[in-house]
Parts: C-alpha cells; sequence; structure tokens
C-alpha cells in the first residue's frame, strides 16, 4: 500500500492515543497535581482514585446497574432478532420487504423524541428506575440493529444446509440449535459486540429512565461534574473504568469485527 | 442472490421482534404523535389543536437556529470524518501482524460511553489543564472552548473526528479487504498511479460500504446529544445547542408536552426521508448484484 497511506494512518492513531493517554495519566494523578502546575507526566503516580471509586458503594453499584442493564438488553436482543433474521434470509412472506424498512427506521429514531413518553409509559407500569426498563428501552435501537447484522451473516449461509439437514431426518429444532447457530457462531458474537457497544455507551434514555435506585455508571459521572465540582482525578479513573468493557468484548471478537462493520454484506 | 420460497409462517419467526419493537416504538410514538396535536394543561385537562404546535415549531427562531447548526454540524464532520476514514483505510496493512492490534485500537473510541468521550475531551481540551488546551496556548495562540463559539465548535468537531472517524474506517477496510488481489495487479500493470487506483479501482468497489458510512454518520450526527451536553452544554450561549438538546430541554426541562411532541415528530420525520433514500439506495444494489 501506499506510503503517504501510512502516514495518514500513523498520524490518526496518535491523534486518537492522545487524548486517551491524557485520561490515563490524569486518572493515576492526584487532584492537587492536576490543578497544580502543568505536567505532561504524571508527577507522582498513584492509585488512590481508583481506590476512591471502589471503596464508595455509589460508584460501584452504579457498575452494577450498567453491566446488569447492558446484559438484560443484549439477551433480550439476541432471543428475538436470531429468529426474525432467519425468517428474512430464508423466506418471502407478506409485507417482508416493508417489515425490514420499518425496523430500520427505528435505528434511525432519535431518543430525545421518545424521552418523553418512556418516561411515562415505564412510570405507568411500575418499571420506572429499573435496569429492565433501560435495557427495554435500549431494544429500540439494538434490536434493528441486531436484525440488520444477522439477516447479512444468515444469508450468507448456503440454503443447502437447510436442505442438508432435512434429508438427514433431523428435526428443524435440533437443526437451528445444534448446526445453524453453532456455525454462526461468529455472527452472533459480532451482533453481541454491537448491542453492547450501543446499550453501553447511551446516556439520554439512561439518565432518563433511573432515578436514585437503577442510576448507571454514566449518570454517576455527569452528577460528579456538576456536584462536587472537580475532582478530575476520580472522574478519569471512573473514565479509564467504563473504557476497559469494551476493550474486553473487542478483544473477544477481533476476528469478525471487520466483518460486522460491514454488517455482514461484504463476502 | 439464492432463490427465497415464499412462506407466510415465517411471520412467526419475526412475531418477538414486533412485540419487543411495539413495546419500546410504536406505542411511545403513538403517545408522541397523540400528544402533538393537544394543548395539555394537566393530565386531565387537554385540548385538541390540531396543527398549531407544528406551525408555532415551524416558526420558532431557536428551533430554526438549532436546525441550521445541525445541518452545519453534520455535514462539516461528514466532510471531514469520510475522506480521512478512507485514507487511513487505505493505510491499514492487509495481511501483518499488526492488522489485528490497529483494528483494535481504532475500535476504541466506538467503545467507549457517549458522554465519557466528552469528559476525555474536556480534560483534554481545557486551556487549564487539558494537554491540548496547554499545547495550544503555549504556542501563542489564546484558546478557550469555554468562553468562544468558535473554539467551542471547532472542539466538538475536533472530538466527533476523533469519535466516529474509526466507524469510517472500519468499514471502508472491511470493503478494501473484499477487493480481489487481481485488480490491483491489473492496475500496476496499467502503471496506475495511487490516486487512479481510488478513484477507478477502490471507490466504486466501496460504494455499498461508504452507503451505510455515510448515512449512519448522518443519522447519528443529527442525534448528536451526550458529547456537546458534557463538553459544552450546548453552550457559549446557545452556540453548540443543537437538535436533540433543545428537544431535551423542552420535554423534560419545561415540560412543554405539546410543542415537544411536534418537534418531535417533524425531527423524525426528517430522519425518515433519509432512512428511505438509504433504503433504496440499499435494495437497488441489491438487484444489481445478483
Amino acid at each position: 500500500m501506499s506510503r503517504s497511506g501510512r502516514w495518514i494512518l500513523c498520524a490518526y492513531l496518535v491523534y486518537l492515543v492522545l487524548p486517551l493517554y491524557w485520561l490515563f495519566s490524569m486518572a493515576i494523578s492526584s487532584n492537587a497535581d492536576i490543578v497544580g502546575e502543568f505536567n505532561a507526566f504524571p508527577a507522582a503516580p498513584t492509585l488512590a482514585n481508583f481506590a476512591e471509586i471502589f471503596s464508595n458503594p455509589v460508584w460501584y453499584q452504579a457498575f452494577g446497574n450498567s453491566l446488569t442493564y447492558v446484559f438484560i438488553n443484549t439477551l433480550i436482543s439476541l432471543a428475538v432478532a436470531i429468529p426474525a433474521a432467519y425468517a428474512f434470509s430464508r423466506y418471502r412472506f407478506l409485507g417482508d420487504k416493508q417489515l425490514f424498512f420499518w425496523l430500520l427506521t427505528n435505528r434511525m429514531a432519535p431518543p430525545a423524541v421518545f424521552l418523553l413518553p418512556f418516561f411515562q409509559l415505564y412510570s405507568a407500569i411500575g418499571l420506572f428506575d429499573t435496569p429492565l426498563a433501560v435495557a427495554l428501552a435500549h431494544c429500540l435501537f439494538t434490536v434493528p440493529l441486531s436484525v440488520w447484522i444477522l439477516e447479512g451473516f444468515f444469508s450468507g449461509v448456503p440454503t443447502e444446509l437447510d436442505e442438508m439437514a432435512q434429508l438427514d431426518g433431523h428435526s428443524f429444532g435440533y437443526f437451528f440449535l445444534r448446526v445453524f447457530l453453532p456455525i454462526n457462531r461468529g455472527a452472533i458474537g459480532v451482533t453481541l459486540f454491537f448491542c453492547f457497544m450501543f446499550s453501553w455507551v447511551e446516556l439520554l434514555l439512561a439518565r432518563t429512565l433511573s432515578g436514585a435506585e437503577a442510576k448507571p455508571i454514566v449518570v454517576v459521572m455527569t452528577r460528579t461534574v456538576s456536584a462536587s465540582g472537580l475532582d478530575w482525578g476520580v472522574l478519569a479513573a471512573a473514565g479509564v473504568l467504563t473504557v476497559l468493557p469494551g476493550v474486553l468484548v473487542v478483544w473477544f471478537v477481533r476476528k469478525d469485527l471487520v466483518k460486522g462493520f460491514a454488517l455482514g454484506r461484504v463476502s | 442472490m439464492s432463490y427465497k420460497p415464499q412462506n407466510n409462517r415465517a411471520w412467526l419467526g419475526v412475531l418477538p421482534v414486533l412485540l419487543i419493537v411495539a413495546f419500546s416504538a410504536v406505542v411511545p410514538l403513538m403517545t408522541v404523535i397523540n400528544y402533538s396535536v393537544q394543548d395539555i394543561l394537566d393530565f386531565n385537562t387537554r385540548f385538541f389543536v390540531g396543527f398549531e404546535w407544528y406551525v408555532q415549531t415551524l416558526n420558532d427562531e431557536r428551533f430554526i437556529e438549532a436546525f441550521g447548526r445541525q445541518l452545519a454540524f453534520s455535514f462539516t464532520v461528514l466532510a471531514l470524518e469520510i475522506p480521512l476514514g478512507i485514507a487511513v483505510a487505505r493505510g491499514i496493512p492487509k495481511n501483518s501482524r499488526l492488522t489485528p492490534l490497529i483494528l483494535i485500537v481504532l475500535a476504541l473510541p466506538l467503545l467507549i460511553p457517549w458522554n465519557v468521550v466528552g469528559t476525555i475531551w474536556q480534560i483534554f481540551a481545557r486551556s487549564d489543564i487539558g494537554l491540548l488546551g496547554v499545547a495550544i496556548n503555549a504556542m501563542g495562540i489564546s484558546y478557550n472552548y469555554t468562553s468562544e463559539p468558535l473554539h467551542a465548535w471547532l472542539t466538538l468537531v475536533a472530538m466527533d473526528v476523533w469519535h466516529w472517524t474509526s466507524l469510517v474506517a472500519l468499514l471502508a477496510f472491511a470493503g478494501l479487504t473484499a477487493i480481489p488481489q487481481p485488480y490491483y495487479q491489473a492496475a500496476e500493470l496499467d502503471g496506475a498511479s495511487s490516486w487512479q487506483v481510488l478513484r477507478y479501482v477502490e471507490l466504486p468497489r466501496l460504494r455499498g460500504v461508504l452507503i451505510i458510512a455515510v448515512l449512519l454518520r448522518l443519522m447519528d450526527s443529527f442525534m448528536i446529544y451526550t458529547e456537546p451536553f458534557v463538553l459544552t452544554g450546548g453552550g457559549p450561549g446557545n452556540t453548540t445547542t443543537f437538535l436533540s438538546q433543545y428537544l431535551a430541554t423542552m420535554a423534560v426541562g419545561q415540560f412543554d408536552l405539546g410543542p415537544a411532541a411536534a418537534f418531535s415528530v417533524i425531527y423524525f420525520l426528517f430522519i425518515l426521508l433519509f432512512c428511505w433514500l438509504f433504503y433504496q439506495s440499499v435494495v437497488k444494489r441489491d438487484e444489481e448484484t445478483p
């Protein structure tokens, strides 16, 4: 590949890493060092900020809350999206194209539009301030996205596979659970990554649908900024911790990642 | 594309998705439309007002300003992110030991919670404690994004480029790896320059993924809320208040149910228009390539 391309890539990676470096550098500095004299490298590295987070229940419970709703959301999304994606990829049926388009429109709906009705809906059925409410609300964009990605992957699996299983006398259930899903492990991994990605990073709905009990980590962080003012070190440490789950997930799906980013449509 | 048999029982497979989306999208959307045509004083006193809120919203100066800012922002970041994303993708080695590592680093910004992205840029760009802010000021340029609208804009755009160019780059890279090697060999035999390879070999084959990239970025930049909320809070003044933020203030801050609902419907319809164009182009492509 061309030389200039390499340079652009390198320059971009530096641009990408610098803010992350700064976040990390602040996370291991004391607040006095941060607001004191400017240092490009941490003057006296310390883990005190992380200790503060792990000893304060507000912080680690918020972490738990976030992981809970992301987990529930991913489960629901996969459970409903897998059969639907299979149906879309294998059959034509009344209104299939329209339905698929309509599903996509939900991915395009700005969360801010749904703010008010969600608030009232979940209050009315008593789910307000539970992780389940946030998980269901996030289904608004994770379910259409999951169907979309999975359909792309499933369409790439030859239908001969389905026919072979039938000829071998396997029931549909056996074929689907023991043959089809294992083959599509990668696709499911990528979908999981996307559900995680969009549910973990969202703030607006998560903030609106949670009160004191189910406060997610992203909300605790914004409140720390406005309330206690400026404990930059703890804020940065919390930021570093919210990056970690993403790194773990991306590590697990690294092989299928690129294919997934093309939403399964590049083969 | 292989032949698909007609089978209406496939509806059974789609049913769970329909139920969950009905609950999380249809019911709320109906509520919004219902509100948008009523004047709601409290929950027992409401009047039908027809399209009054729509007319009011479309004539609302703050709405029009926010809309204009939104368009300017979305097109600025698109104009930067798409070419930069393609350029970055072209620089990624295809079969090197470094490839997975580069891809993971590129994916990082996409996995960071949006408010943390705001926070990262806040501490990175502040003129008192931020690496970037201090560096720029040290070069003799007075830079302070909390008081200067132009600086706030530049910082927001830099942040969005940082946050989302990776998505374009990863998509484009996925598209590039799908181009068969003989295409490149043929181009080399013809003595094509790097620029000609891009123009005549790569770009036509990237069309599909680029459509996805452009429209995903257009939609998502149109919905942007969290990052400016954390970084600038919409300020200084209203100079970085985009549509979502204005809407959130209206709906949750002031509880103006009717106008906020009309706003929502207009907002959603506009995005729907993009979505329809997108779907049309994807369907067309599927029909072209058997």
